[in-house]
């Protein structure tokens, strides 16, 4: 079924509960529905909602991003790429170009992976969930929004209606970088993803540092990011903000690497991703 | 299992409004294969790894393994059997064959359709950017080097025709 407006879905879910799931770019609900991983008796379509569906960017409240809105909108948008360059980092490397065409940022944060690569952009970001349910709307900063993997804080009966992002200064820059051993199509071994303001002196007036792929949730790291301000941005710096960083990695060995090689990843890929997110702040 | 009622869905494929029933678990490629009768598109791993199947909807490549069938309705979809004109095939159609940029096959339905969709936007893609906007379909028989070559000989062809 496919209704047209928010409340319809809430009623929809209270009906049937955790018997329906919701279909936005259906990239992971129809594998997972396949291999058995979920099961459905109503998919409820919800590209049908205009405010699932379309987004918008003003200068005061920044970025209004609906849930359904596909990665290819995002990084094809001149003006939100430039002013989410970790977003538009993120987008582009999730699954191909067909995948891409389809998958939206709101499914990529609902699917909960750890190793989901818009998540620590979103979190870089300072991003927001707005929640519809049956007691009305709330939102949920996104960096409590993932509570495992696979799982995510909406109660029975809620859906992600959109996401909001901040607005950006001009002195503001973000980057997301991942290490996967391949060139494109891969899950990420760990990815980073960084934000910072600069001030006028050119010292980080403000930073935020999230981190995919190390634990059960991707994680913001609260005290590598807080180690950047009122610093004049250099390697050394970003490298001591790297070891802070790997403190809350708690990663797992597994086929994609062991413990130690992403734990080190962290410290390589922070140093990068604040590279790039300084470099874009001085150039925008 | 209950019988599931079919959906009426109207959508034009290939520039024709085409009107179709299907249950709503079936994926746009079981329609475009079982009930329209289009078996360009293939069936590879039907989780969207491969690209077998790709397709256009309202212009942009996606893998109809993982679209319903009913999502399509009142969409615009161009599947390989459009992509030649009449009797002649498109430039990418014939770099493919010049350049012996296939195998066994079942993948080039979606590597046309797909580089395709590419030239259209950019007939100058560099190899590097064919390489990055075709890392969503896989070929297990040509090692790529001939495909990227017939793709980038097809762009050369393109815009010299323009």
């Amino acid at each position: 079924m496919a209704p047209e407006s928010v409340s319809e879905v809430v009623s929809v879910l209270g009906e049937h509960g955790d018997r329906a799931k919701l279909l936005a770019g259906a990239t992971d609900l129809l594998v997972q529905l396949r291999e058995g991983l979920r099961e459905a008796d109503v998919v409820v379509d919800i590209k049908k909602i205009d405010e699932v569906t379309s987004y918008k960017y003003c200068e005061e409240d920044g970025l209004s991003l609906g849930a359904a809105v596909t990665c290819c909108e995002v990084y094809e948008h001149p003006l939100l790429s430039r002013l989410y360059g970790a977003l538009a980092d993120s987008t582009q490397i999730i699954g191909g170009w067909q995948i891409q065409s389809r998958a939206s940022v709101g499914g990529n944060l609902c699917n909960a992976s750890p190793a989901a690569d818009a998540v620590p952009s979103l979190i870089a970001l300072n991003a927001t969930a707005v929640i519809a349910g049956p007691n009305g709307e709330h939102t949920l900063a996104v960096q409590d929004f993932c509570t495992g993997p696979g799982k995510n804080a909406l109660e029975s009966g809620e859906l992600l209606v959109s996401i909001q992002v901040p607005a950006q200064c001009d002195n503001c820059g973000s980057a997301y970088e991942r290490f996967i051993p391949r060139n494109e199509m891969d899950i990420a071994v760990v990815g980073v993803g960084s934000w910072v303001k600069l001030a006028e002196d050119g010292t980080i007036a403000d930073a935020r540092i999230a981190l995919g792929a190390v634990a059960a949730t991707p994680l913001f790291a609260e005290e590598a990011s807080a180690s950047l301000i009122g610093k004049q941005p250099s390697e050394e710096l970003f490298a001591a903000a790297g070891e802070l960083a790997k403190q809350i990695a708690t990663p797992l060995s597994d086929k994609r690497g062991t413990k130690e090689f992403r734990t080190h990843l962290v410290g390589v890929l922070v140093k990068r991703t604040l590279t790039v997110a300084v470099e874009r702040a001085q150039n925008k | 299992m209950p019988a599931t009622k079919k959906v009426h869905v109207t959508t034009t494929i290939n520039g024709e409004e085409i009107d179709f029933l299907c249950e709503p678990r079936h994926s746009l490629l079981e329609v475009l294969r079982d009930n329209l009768g289009l078996t360009g598109s293939k069936e590879g791993c039907n989780n969207g790894n491969c690209g077998a199947c790709t397709v256009l909807l309202n212009g942009r490549p996606v893998d109809s393994c993982l679209v319903l069938g009913v999502e399509v309705e009142g969409a615009e979809i161009e599947t390989v059997e459009g992509i030649a004109c009449s009797s002649s095939l498109h430039p990418v159609q014939e770099c493919f064959l010049e350049g012996a940029a296939l195998q066994c096959g079942i993948c080039t339905p979606g590597f046309l359709v797909a580089a395709k969709a590419l030239l259209d936007k950019d007939p100058h893609a560099s190899e590097e950017t064919i390489r990055f906007n075709l890392a969503g379909n896989l070929c297990r028989c040509t090692g790529y080097d001939k495909i990227v070559r017939a793709v980038q000989a097809a762009g050369q062809r393109m815009s010299a025709d323009a």
